[in-house]
């Protein structure tokens, strides 16, 4: 995750401020859904990661908001060419989810409401590089941009922080989620260009 | 999807129709008029009355009844690349 130094607001990037190779700045927050955005009612939202064996652990929303969240500022990119600086969300690390979580799985599929998947490696979710973030700048996240929580997982192109997050199934093999089934990348790391398979 | 509820607030979707000019570089009749069965559902309709997501990534069609994804095109640097694993079978206009 780049560490972000604010300028007048954010608004461009500083000299010394790198973004990945084709990429160019926005302050917009454009929107990319690839189906109906799912209206998940904090009362019925439910968290659960299912490890290889089967065995499922489960948060409510409740339990979520009782959990030592992190203030993160970061700088996202997506895949279509845009990259976002400075953004500042609030979430639950994933290294605080899973810590009582026993597992020897080296591969996670995310999965959404609506039906949405993403797959990363375990270890790109761990170390202080992953939330389940539930607020953006400051506010309760839209559903639009995957609230009422999505995954962050800023080193990673943008799709790979899956929206409306309602499950992580940990998996021995690597699986490949919607848009990596479909011809992008498998990891998709931004520095690397890791646009398509 | 598992949720009841009706979706929120969401950018006006096109219709079929929005497929047109895009899937003309794939196939050389017109795929609009091709008749698609959800492999989820069974609904079987033309291409035309399908709902499309069009996004910066790939050009996303539904099944108007159900949702399910029937088709994914993804205009890749070496060509469109078009996913129809949710349809059950696609069929050409017939001449």
């Amino acid at each position: 995750m780049a560490v972000v130094t604010r300028g007048f607001g954010g608004r461009r990037p500083e000299p010394e401020h790198e973004i990945p190779p084709g990429q160019f700045v926005t302050d917009d927050f454009p929107v990319l859904s690839a189906g109906p955005t799912p209206n998940v009612d904090e009362s019925r939202w439910e968290l659960t990661v299912r490890t290889e064996t089967g065995e499922g652990t489960s948060w409510s929303w409740e339990q979520l908001m009782a959990l030592p969240a992190e203030d993160v500022e970061t700088d996202i990119h997506c895949v279509t060419h845009w990259s976002k600086l400075g953004t500042t969300w609030r979430g639950v690390s994933l290294d605080t989810l899973l810590a009582d979580v026993e597992t020897s799985a080296e591969f996670v599929m995310a999965r959404s409401y609506g039906g949405y998947t993403t797959n990363l490696p375990l270890q790109d979710l761990l170390d202080g590089q992953a939330w389940v973030a539930f607020e953006f700048e400051g506010e309760p996240l839209d559903p639009v941009h995957g609230g009422p929580a999505r995954l962050l997982v800023p080193h990673l192109y943008f799709w790979k922080s899956a929206k409306w997050l309602r499950g992580l199934d940990l998996m021995d093999d690597e699986d490949l989620g919607f848009w990596e089934q479909n011809g992008y990348h498998a990891y998709g790391d931004p520095w690397l260009e890791q646009r398509y398979a | 999807m598992t949720t009841h509820d009706a979706p929120v607030h969401d950018r006006p979707t096109l219709d079929g129709s929005a497929l047109a000019g895009l899937l003309s570089e794939v196939y050389a009749f017109d795929a609009t008029l091709a008749v698609v069965r959800c492999a989820s559902c069974g609904h079987t309709d033309v291409f035309a009355r399908a709902t499309v997501y069009l996004t910066a990534m790939g050009a996303v069609v539904r099944c108007a009844t159900c949702t399910a994804v029937l088709l994914v095109v993804v205009e890749r640097p070496d060509g469109p690349r078009v996913s129809a694993s949710g349809a059950a079978w696609v069929q050409a206009p017939g001449g």
